[in-house]
């Protein structure tokens, strides 16, 4: 039952361990594209209010211009998400374990 | 401006990016599906998840409503001394799971937290921690669902129901339809998002009191004076505004209470598991302290400045209680379109803590008490059904208990304190089971009963009236610690009588028995120092050692 170095064994963990190696979890796309879209947009939108914010906003604001420096931030940010997963994209996990045609 | 109270005046563009967020978040859940086939794709993400991943779930499945909400109430109410949940309340804690427990977590491929007590004891200690777990899970999941609803109510002026009904069927959809994969992905990028949210209110609250040392100023000459700025100045005795010593910050937050729910929570342990090798579960938790390091600049600030900016908070009842600190600065501070950005952020915090309480259910539900003990042997298709099952009940209870909480908001605030302190002993079974190779299966499970008993009856006795502490907090401690205390003895009466387990069934459960690989599924780039959990740990806890400095 224990062989060298593997932890002690059990049926039921057995029995899911086995089927993982029918996993679909190497189609799990890149959370990174999704962060980096909806930022992207945030980052347009929010620009785009601070441009035509008005004196009253901007006093509300404590006469920071917020909704500009935060719109441009959230667009270099998206940017910057989307320029990493560009740059490194994802490796699909463990293809070692994956059976052909699946 | 009392008249219209809370409500925040939200326009078009405020609604579009609140929809924007929605749609992204169901749209994540049904990416997600396209990657489910096994159960473990759907309970763990087929355990593939990179550690930064991992890592920003495993700290955004804790920024939950009581967690944002409260933490800056906490930051008005007691001030500086509220970084103490933070620095030595989690870090060491977070640390502590990534290098000592989870290569037992990991190595020995358990499904859940309950399902280690199973193999490490017997079936008793395991159908005890699944079934207390699974209940707890969904009455926090309703009170997270009706906090999130009394936000939308006082923000949005949605009804109480709608905001319950709406708030409940996203975060079933995404589950459902995403499993894990759908609730981590969710929470990666909601932990974003709520930073979007909260910084802007912050620097705006900032700039309003004339930047940290105006702040300061500010706070000298509020109610809670110079002793509001200060950490651990008095508290050698009980005359600080926490009313804790520092004994009790130490050994009843930093270790008892603290170490019980970050290493033993399964709602937290889940992302872990989920990572694809053992370095990457090792980094989840300890990639986590470094966010929480600085999540108090975002919580306690905002605290602190609505503390000295608007009058009368700190009201029993009403608009101006302590809960309300951010969305009154959100109120009087953000123009349209960052506005929009908060109250999204606000939003994606409550959802972040249901989705964290729902998976972690389905999960348990399936494993370890309908497989364990309902039906066994069936297919894996089968429970993977069950968990989608699992997880529409889930939130179909978690909507009715929410309703309950509507009626008797206290007694829930009661039940999370409760569960709150069910972690103590949890944690003391856990510690010596994992280091005691001699402790047996019956003392596992009487320490765990009895502990948990005694931490619910001078819950019950205080409540009652008939143990009288400082504060609810001062019993926290003292209930923790006696849990604790109580399962330490009786583990150690009780092993000695009864027959210990045989060396080859600790194998990778019980530290010194060998079956642990650190290494074996190593990938490339995981040898790299700056990947080393040791000193990635040890660089976190320093930094919240270092942190304490200027606020000492």
């Amino acid at each position: 039952m224990s062989n060298d170095g593997q932890p002690a064994q059990d049926p039921l963990i057995d029995e899911t361990q086995a089927e993982q190696r029918r996993s679909a979890a190497a189609r799990l796309f890149d959370i990174r594209r999704v962060i980096g879209g909806l930022f992207v947009a945030y980052g347009v939108i929010v620009t785009l209010i601070g441009v035509f914010d008005s004196r009253a906003e901007i006093d509300k604001a404590q006469g920071v211009r917020i909704n500009l420096w935060a719109g441009l931030t959230m667009l270099a940010f998206g940017l910057l998400m989307l320029l990493w997963q560009w740059l490194r994209p994802a490796e699909p996990p463990a293809p070692n374990e994956r059976e052909p045609g699946s | 401006m009392d008249g219209d109270g809370l409500r925040l005046n939200m326009n078009g563009l405020d609604y579009l990016i609140l929809a924007l967020y929605f749609v992204t978040v169901l749209g994540v859940g049904f990416a997600a599906r396209r990657a489910i086939r096994t159960s473990v794709d759907f309970f763990l993400s087929g355990r593939s998840l990179p550690a930064w991943v991992t890592g920003l779930a495993f700290v955004s499945a804790n920024l939950g409503a009581l967690e944002i909400i409260g933490m800056a109430a906490n930051g008005a109410q007691y001030g500086v001394m509220t970084v103490h949940y933070y620095w030595i309340g989690a870090v060491p804690a977070m640390v502590f799971l990534g290098i000592v427990m989870m290569p037992f977590y990991y190595g020995s491929k358990v499904r859940s937290v309950p399902e280690y007590l199973r193999l490490r004891f017997n079936r008793p200690t395991h159908l005890l921690n699944a079934l207390s777990f699974a209940v707890a899970q969904v009455l926090i999941a309703g009170v997270n669902l009706y906090a999130l609803a009394l936000v939308m109510q006082a923000l949005l002026g949605w009804p109480l129901w709608t905001a319950i009904v709406v708030g409940a069927a996203i975060v079933l959809a995404y589950i459902t339809i995403g499993g894990l994969s759908g609730a981590i992905y969710n929470e990666v990028l909601q932990f974003f998002v709520i930073l979007a949210g909260l910084i802007p209110v912050t620097v705006i609250g900032l700039v309003k009191v004339g930047g940290v040392s105006g702040l300061m100023d500010a706070v000298r000459d509020s109610k809670l004076g110079e002793a509001g700025l200060h950490a651990w100045q008095d508290t050698g005795s009980t005359a600080n505004p926490l009313g804790a010593q520092w004994i009790g910050i130490v050994f009843g937050l930093g270790f008892v209470l603290s170490f019980g729910y970050w290493t033993t929570n399964f709602a937290e342990v889940q992302r872990a598991l989920s990572a694809k090798n053992m370095s990457a579960a090792r980094r989840t938790p300890i990639i986590a302290a470094y966010p929480k390091l600085f999540i108090p600049l975002v919580t306690v600030i905002p605290g602190l400045v609505a503390l000295v900016t608007v009058k009368g908070l700190g009201a029993e009842s009403g608009d101006l209680q302590y809960n309300n600190a951010i969305p009154l600065l959100m109120r009087d501070l953000l123009p349209n379109g960052v506005l929009g950005v908060a109250v999204t952020g606000l939003l994606a915090s409550f959802m972040a803590g249901m989705a964290a309480n729902v998976s972690g259910f389905n999960t348990v539900f399936t494993y370890d008490i309908w497989q364990a003990y309902i039906r066994r042997d069936r297919s894996d298709e089968y429970y993977l059904r069950i968990g989608r099952w699992a997880t529409v009940a889930a939130v179909v209870i978690g909507i009715g208990t929410a309703f309950i909480a509507a009626g008797f908001s206290n007694i829930m605030n009661y039940i999370q304190a409760l569960f709150s302190v069910f972690n103590a002993p949890l944690f003391a079974t856990f510690i010596i089971g994992m280091f005691w190779k001699r402790m047996t299966a019956l003392a596992g499970f009487w320490s765990l009963l009895l502990g948990t008993l005694v931490s619910l009856s001078l819950y019950l006795l205080y409540k009652g009236g008939v143990v009288d502490f400082n504060s609810d907090l001062e019993e926290s401690f003292w209930g923790a610690g006696l849990a604790f205390v109580t399962a330490v003895v009786v583990a150690a009466i009780i092993t000695p009588l009864t027959a210990p387990k045989r060396d080859e069934e600790l194998r990778g459960l019980v530290y010194g028995m060998g079956g642990i690989d650190l290494k074996g599924d190593v990938l490339a780039g995981d040898a790299a120092w700056y990947r080393s959990p040791v000193l990635l740990g040890l660089v976190a806890v320093a930094l919240a050692a270092l942190f304490y400095i200027p606020v000492f």
